[in-house]
Parts: structure tokens; sequence; C-alpha cells
């Protein structure tokens, strides 16, 4: 990098790349409103007010981002241990059934006892759907990536069939327009409901206390240090005799736990107050599956800076809809707004990657000066990439594996 | 024809190379020389610009060239023969030939007029290469006949041969030495890397000789001897003799027997092998690399599954155990690749400080980290083991080499370990060392340096009745500090020797596999 900044401007550049990012999308969305013929100014203003401008449209907002936070959360977790779970519409899925299934075949209970049941349920569901990859990559070096993208394709037809079967809604049946929905399940499941509104339940303040509580996990317990030490460096934890694969399954079960109580939010906080589905994933999450990991990515994969990123992700996708009103632009441009935010934000996380790993080389600077004499030692261990590589690619010939 | 000035080339902790001097004449081989990590490779790399050097020149037929990729190099006629080959297996030798250039066809290829060229060049040097053979089919000396070709297409007057003969069979060796003087006889400049010394004599004009990323000698062939060049690849330091009472070695607490290990390759790495270590020694491992040290130590530490045999730590058998339940046993490790095994560059110094007791129960509250007895406990390593460190908040990965060893020396014998086992604790530590000595003597701070320290704190623990196994490659570290050696080669104990009866040429041909003379 040719630009000289100092450290603290160069860490402040880093944290507002992802904000920049964003900016960024919204240029091009303009570009593309402008070709539509609308005035991006009075879409974007449509736009904001949409999401942030009342009351009315802060709940909304606030309700669109809490699924993807619970996601984010435990992108974040999952990432921290260098396992990348893609599998989160699937574990929303699974929590939406398996909450809905204990709603559905729980007696009658109070709510006090009802709510934590069925989010608990909600939560195996998800931890199930985690903890599946999670055995398959740790034991057996199924690549998670693959291994969760297919448990999605997995849950929806498990979803369409359970929805579409055994736990059809009988009203359905006798009127025979066979709707994917289950019945109204049990009021006493019903998230009890905030300041008097007819619809803001505790879902969000139990999506902040969860990324809260993943906050203190990683950063002040043995856990999240294995989990973290783990993602580092997943060499130096075995010798260290931190059992990875052990922590590797965890992290994918605990990411999936988070996304299933999302589901189960998903269901009981839904006006409907029941799982309903179009035959896609989508018709259920709202494809908050994938877009909370863009949350998490935004939020700079820290629990804490998820909670922000998701209310803004979550503002976009309610202002997309007040904009495509206003300006009367097809649905698709709300899609494509929320692929070149995706696009933008990924693409300069390396960016800001490569800003921090920058800062950290000034430290080595910072060391010498304060530790007196010490410019010059060695050891046998990091060697950065080299800068170019050969036009051949190695044959990998002469890998050496470790066989354990 | 090329003349390398004043190269330094640092990476984070590390400094590879040190103002090193390096030229090439047309017509001769330049051997450059050294064990493993003394930089060659680097440098090379440097040359072959993959690396950009902190510091230095590189001048080519008299003119400074900026070197920023291979294709500079390339440009410069610098060709490298890479010590793991750069092939496509599933394509042929024209096609990997050609892979990268500009075909006289646009965008067509033009095998054939590459192929006609890969015959001349073949029969011309003796290489016996078939240009449409898939290089898969090729043998492992034909593959390196291939990379040959590929820089003599490229029109290489400089080759550089990165321990070309590593891979081949003696008969391809030979092979390979008619070809390299045929291509001098041509004019053409070869650098030669490599640490056999016979062939080092053999093939070469000039050699230099590169220890811990300085040069320590270039003299012609002809003055040279073997025992003149190892020498100055191992080097006579002047490192302090550490001070050390008499052993007072008590009861067996490494007990390994019969053992046998597979190494990565799926060849056998350790053989019938019976060791045993007593509380209050040291018993130093010597041997050249790669006879089995690295899966030695691994196989104690529960890294890698021993075929047969057992091993025993403080009485406790671990054969076949978790490393978290080797550890528990009362082991200690502290392994050779510090930075990818011995610690965590993203994790703090602390956090590098915690990473085998972050779950005691001192330092936790009602489940949490309680950062105050951390902080006690870490400050209180950092100051016992003289790491120079900002701040216990520092990542490890921006510490030198000799402050990361530390750190993990600190954390491994925090814990009282009843047997220790240490693979190359002072490798590296001290490159640059002339640097740090000359900072030394003008602060006049610091009476150690990293690696006597941490020498220091071994013998201590020695002292205090751990049973210490230490493997180290460095002769002089294993007479200074073992009570025992035993020399490893090829996965067997050759023999164990008193270091105080023991010359070093003893061990040097035991080292080198010569069965002792029975007496």
């Amino acid at each position: 990098m040719s630009i000289d900044l100092s450290k603290r401007q160069r860490r402040f550049l880093a944290y507002s790349i992802p904000v920049l990012a964003v900016f960024a999308a919204l240029v091009f969305g303009a570009l593309m409103l402008i070709l539509l013929g609308a005035d991006p100014i009075e879409g974007y203003s449509e736009m904001f007010l949409g999401a942030f401008g009342s009351g009315d449209a802060l709940i909304a907002t606030i309700l669109k981002a809490t699924p993807l936070l619970f996601v984010g959360i435990g992108i974040v977790i999952a990432f921290r241990a260098n396992v990348i779970n893609i599998g989160a519409e699937g574990q929303l899925v699974l929590g939406g059934l398996f909450a809905t299934m204990a709603a559905l075949y729980l007696p009658e209970m109070p709510a006090i006892v009802m709510i934590p049941l069925v989010l608990i349920a909600g939560t195996i569901g998800g931890a199930i759907w985690g903890w599946i990859p999670g055995v398959l990559k740790a034991y057996y070096s199924v690549n998670e990536i693959l291994s969760t993208i297919m448990l999605n394709i997995v849950a929806v037809q498990l979803m369409a069939y359970l929805l579409r079967g055994p736990l059809i809604d009988p009203a359905e049946i006798e009127r025979g327009t066979r709707i994917p929905q289950t019945a109204r399940l049990a009021e006493s499941a019903d998230l009890p409901l905030l300041f008097g509104s007819d619809r803001f339940h505790i879902g969000p303040l139990l999506a902040v206390l969860c990324a809260i509580g993943a906050y203190y996990l990683l950063w002040r317990t043995p856990l999240g240090f294995r989990l973290r030490a783990v993602g580092l460096s997943e060499h130096a934890a075995r010798y260290a005799g931190i059992p990875v694969r052990r922590t590797i399954t965890l992290a994918l079960t605990m990411s999936g736990a988070l996304a299933g109580l999302g589901g189960a939010v998903l269901v009981f906080g839904g006006e409907s107050h029941r799982m309903v589905t179009d035959g896609s994933t989508l018709g259920f999450t709202g494809g908050a599956g994938f877009n909370g990991i863009v949350a998490a990515l935004l939020g700079g994969l820290h629990p804490l800076w998820t909670i922000p990123a998701s209310f803004l992700f979550g503002g976009l996708i309610v202002g997309g809809q007040a904009l495509q009103r206003a300006v009367q632009v097809p649905s698709a441009l709300i899609v494509a707004l929320n692929g070149l935010v995706v696009i933008f934000v990924v693409a300069a996380d390396r960016y800001r990657a490569t800003l921090l790993a920058e800062d950290g080389r000034d430290m080595v600077a910072d060391a010498d000066d304060e530790g007196g004499g010490e410019a010059s030692a060695a050891s046998s261990g990091v060697e950065p990439a080299p800068r170019g590589t050969d036009s051949f690619r190695p044959t990998g010939t002469y890998d050496t594996g470790d066989d354990r | 024809m090329l003349e390398m000035k004043g190269i330094t080339k640092r990476f984070p902790g590390v400094i590879a190379n040190y103002r090193v001097d390096f030229d090439v004449y047309p017509g001769e081989v330049h051997t450059l020389l050294g064990e493993n990590g003394a930089g060659k490779s680097t440098l090379m790399k440097v040359l072959y610009g993959l690396y950009p050097a902190d510091e230095g020149t590189v001048l080519v037929d008299g003119a400074e060239v900026v070197l920023e990729s291979p294709n500079d190099a390339i440009e410069h006629g610098i060709g490298m023969v890479h010590q793991h080959f750069m092939l496509v297996p599933t394509l042929t030798v024209a096609e990997n030939v050609s892979l990268g250039l500009k075909s006289s066809r646009g965008f067509l290829t033009d095998l054939a007029a590459v192929s006609q060229k890969i015959d001349e060049l073949s029969s011309q040097y003796g290489l016996d290469i078939d240009p449409s053979a898939y290089i898969w089919q090729l043998s492992v000396g034909e593959r390196q006949r291939v990379e040959i070709i590929k820089a003599l297409y490229r029109d290489a007057r400089i080759l550089i041969l990165d321990e070309p003969t590593a891979v081949l069979t003696p008969q391809e060796v030979d092979q390979l030495f008619v070809t390299l003087r045929k291509l001098t006889d041509d004019g053409r400049g070869l650098i030669f890397i490599s640490h056999k010394l016979h062939e080092v004599l053999a093939l070469s004009t000039r050699i230099t000789v590169l220890r811990l990323g300085e040069v320590t000698g270039q003299i012609p062939v002809e003055g040279a001897t073997r025992e003149s060049l190892a020498t100055m690849m191992v080097g006579r330091s002047v490192k302090l003799k550490p001070d050390k009472l008499p052993s007072e070695p008590g009861e067996v607490e490494l007990d390994i027997s019969d053992l046998t290990v597979m190494g990565d390759r799926g060849l056998v790495a350790i053989d019938n092998l019976s060791l045993e270590v007593r509380r209050g020694e040291i018993l130093g491992i010597a041997g050249v690399s790669g006879n089995g040290q690295r899966e030695l130590a691994e196989t104690i530490a529960g890294l890698r599954k021993a075929e047969s045999g057992s091993i025993t730590v403080g009485g406790v058998d671990v054969t076949g155990a978790h490393p978290k339940t080797v550890r528990k046993a009362g082991l200690a490790y502290v392994p050779e690749e510090r930075m990818r095994e011995g610690a965590i560059a993203g994790f703090n110094v602390w956090e590098n400080l915690l990473l085998i007791d972050h779950g005691s129960k001192d330092f936790l509250r009602r489940g949490l980290f309680d950062f105050g007895a951390i902080t006690d406990y870490a400050q209180g390593l950092v100051e016992a083991f003289d790491v120079r460190t900002p701040s216990i908040d520092t990542p490890c990965g921006s510490l030198s080499g000799g402050n990361i060893q530390k750190v993990i020396m600190a954390r491994e014998l925090s814990s009282s370990p009843t047997v220790l086992v240490a693979s190359q604790p002072t490798r590296g530590v001290d490159i640059g060392a002339a640097e740090y000595i000359h900072r030394r003597l003008i602060d006049k701070r610091n009476v150690l340096t990293d690696a006597e320290f941490i020498q220091a704190k071994l013998i201590e623990h020695r002292n205090a009745c751990t049973a210490i196994l230490m493997i180290s490659e460095d002769l002089d570290e294993v007479f200074g500090l073992a009570d025992r050696i035993a020399v490893l080669y090829e996965g067997r104990i050759m023999d164990i020797v008193d270091p105080d009866t023991a010359t070093r040429e003893q061990v040097g041909l035991l080292m080198a596999g010569v069965e002792p003379e029975t007496n």
C-alpha cells in the first residue's frame, strides 16, 4: 500500500469499511434506479422512512432483523472456530419444525412453562442440524460448506413433507385448499408482547441477550477460548491438548442451535402463529439464513457489532419494500440491491483484513522499540506467502499431510 | 554475471538472511551450502523474485535489476529448478514448457514448434525427454529434467538448482551432473544448493557457506575439504557453556520400549526404539534432522499413533492416549515448529500462556475468566522468563522468535512437569545474534542471549528433578547440556554416549550411521 496511514487512521478506516461498502452498494443501486427511470433521491428517502421513519417502521425493521441476528451470532461463533456455516436456512427450518411439533403435541400448559419449552425444542432442532455437519467435518473431514448446503435442501424437503402431510392444518384438508401450513398453534406458546404493541414480541430482546451471551462465551470463558484457539491454529491447539474435533463439532452445533432458536421465534412471534411455507425455505425464513451471514460479516464477525449490523440489514429489507411501492420499480430491484450489499460487504472484508494485518506489522516495530534490543531474533516460524507465484502450480506430490 | 549485495530478508520475528553477498560468474557452479533453515532457500527466492528483499541489491551483468516476480527474474535470464516440481501432471512435457509463454500463433498453441525446440535442447544437453509424454508418466528424475528444460527454454543463463539431488537415486545424480557440466561449458552460471558435502565437492567451482542467515565463508573448491566445510556449516559458537552440576539421575520417568512409528509418507520413521529418561537428567538426542526426531517427539506427546511398543510417563502408560491425557500424566512439550505448533500467532501473550491451563479454577470466577488472576499469573511468567513484550496483550505473532520461545517455555515449565520433551529448543532463536550482540555491547543490558537463557532454564529444571528429553541438531547444545547423548539414525538409537568422554567426531560418525566399534 502506497498511502502511509497512522495506526489509528488505519484502524478507523478498517472499522468503517463495512459501512462504506453498504454506501457504495447504495450508489450502485441509485444508478439502477436512474436506469429504470425512477428518482433515486425520492426512492432512498422513502426507503429510509419505510425502515426507520416511524414507530411502526422501526418495529417492522427490528422484527425483520431478529432472525438475522440469531443466525448472525451463530455464524460468528462458527467462524471464530474457523468453520463456515452456510446451513442456517436449514437450521432455522428445523428449529421451526421442532418448536411447532412441541407446541402441537405437548399437552396444554401455562405460558410460563410452554414458551421456554417450545423455544428449547427449536434450539434442539437447529442444534441437531448443526451437529450433523459438525461431526462430518471433525471426524470425517467432510467440507462443512458443502454439507451444510446439502442439509438446507434436505430441510426444505422435510418441511414440505411435514407441512403438507402429518402436520397440516386439518381445516386445510376439509376446505380442500391444502395450503402447506399448520393449525393455529397453542396460544400459551405465543411470545409475550412488549410495550403494548400488537406485534413487538420478546424475540428481539432474546436475540440481543444471545449476542451478549456469545460475546461473554467467546472472550470470557474457557470454552470460547478453545473455540478461538482452534479457529486460529488447529495445529497449536492440538499440540496444547485441546480436543480439536469436539470443539469443531460444538462450534457448528452451537451455531445451529442459535439459528434453531431463531426459527422458533419466527414461528411463535409470527403474526399467524403457525408455521407456513410456500414450498421453499424462503417461504418460511425470508432468506434470513443467508442474510444473517451478511449481517455477521457486516458486523465484523463480532457478536456485539452484529446487533447494529442486523438492524441495518433488516432496515434495508423493510425499507426496500417501501422503496418499491413508492417509485414503482420491479421487486427484483430490491433483491438486486440486497445482493449488491452482500457483494460489496464480502469483497470489502478482505480489504479490511489487510488493513488490520498491517496494524499487526506495526506492532512488530513497537515491540522492538519497547522491548529493547530484540530487533533480530528469529524462529523457524511463519513465512508470509511469496509475493508472486510461479507460472506453474505445484503438483502437490510432496504434500506432507499429518496422519493424526 | 550475477551479483547479490548485502541481502537482508526479515520475516515477522525472524531474520532469514542478514547482509548476504553472493555472486556467480559465467561457466561456474557456485554452491550455496548450509543446514536446513540456514537461509539458502530464502536467498534464492529473493533472487527469483518470490520474496522482496528488505535490504540489498541484485545486479545482473553489472546493472542493478528489480526482481518483483518470477517473470522479472526470467526476463533477466534467471531460471530456477524448484525442490518441489512446479509441473502439471495431467499435461504433456511440451504443454508444461509452453505454459505461461506467448505462442507464436496468438491464441492457438504452438506445440509442434515447442516440441521441436525441446528435442533440440534435450539432445544438446543429454536430457533424453520426449516432449509428448505426460508428466504423470515420468519418473522423478525425468520430471526434474523437464524443469531444467523449462528454464533453458526461457533462455536462462543463470540456473538455480534447489537441492536437486535430494529426490534422485545415485545413478540419476551422476546423469544430472553430466548435464550440469554441459550447461557450464556453455557459459551458463549455476547456483547449486545442497547440504551433501561429497556432491558439493564433486560439482562446485566455488562454495559459499550460510549459517543462521549469514555468510560464514566463501572458498574455491580446491581449498575445501569435508571437514573445513562442516566446520563452517555447523560453526563453533562462542556461547557460554552453561554451568552444570553433575546429574543425579533418579527413577525412570519416561520409558519408551520397542516403539515403532510410521512417518507421514507411510515409511517407518521410528524403528523398534527403546529409551529411558530418568528424573534429574537431560537425555540429548543428536542426529541429522529427518531421522525420526519429529515422529519420536510427536508420538510421546500423543500427536501421532504408534504402530507398536509402549510409552509411559511418570509410570502411567500413555501409549495412544490423547495429548490432553499425556499432559495430565505430567508431560510438557516444546514442539519443533514454534509458530505452527507451539504458539498461536493471533493469540496474545497471556492467551498463549494459558493455552493449556485455561480451564483451571485458579483463573475462573463464576465460570468466567478472572482477568485479575490471569494478569498476575501472566505478568509473573513474563518476568520470570524475561519475555520482552510491550504488554501481555500483545499478539505473539509480533514478538521475536526468541521471545515466542520463552513464552512457550514459560507455559510448559509452569506446570512443573515430570517429563519435558523439548524439540530444537533454541534453533533459530539467536539468528542475527551478531546484530543483537552489538546492541548488548552498547547498552550493557542483559547478560544472556535468548538461547542461553532457554538453556539455563532447561538446566534449572533438570536440577529440580524434571526428566528432560532434548532433541537438538545443534551439537554444541547437545554437548553443553545433555548428561547422556543418544544418537538417532534412521529411527534407531545408534549408541548412547557420555558427553564428557565422547568426542564430536565420534558422535558425528554415529550421526552418519557408522556403527560403533565393539569394545
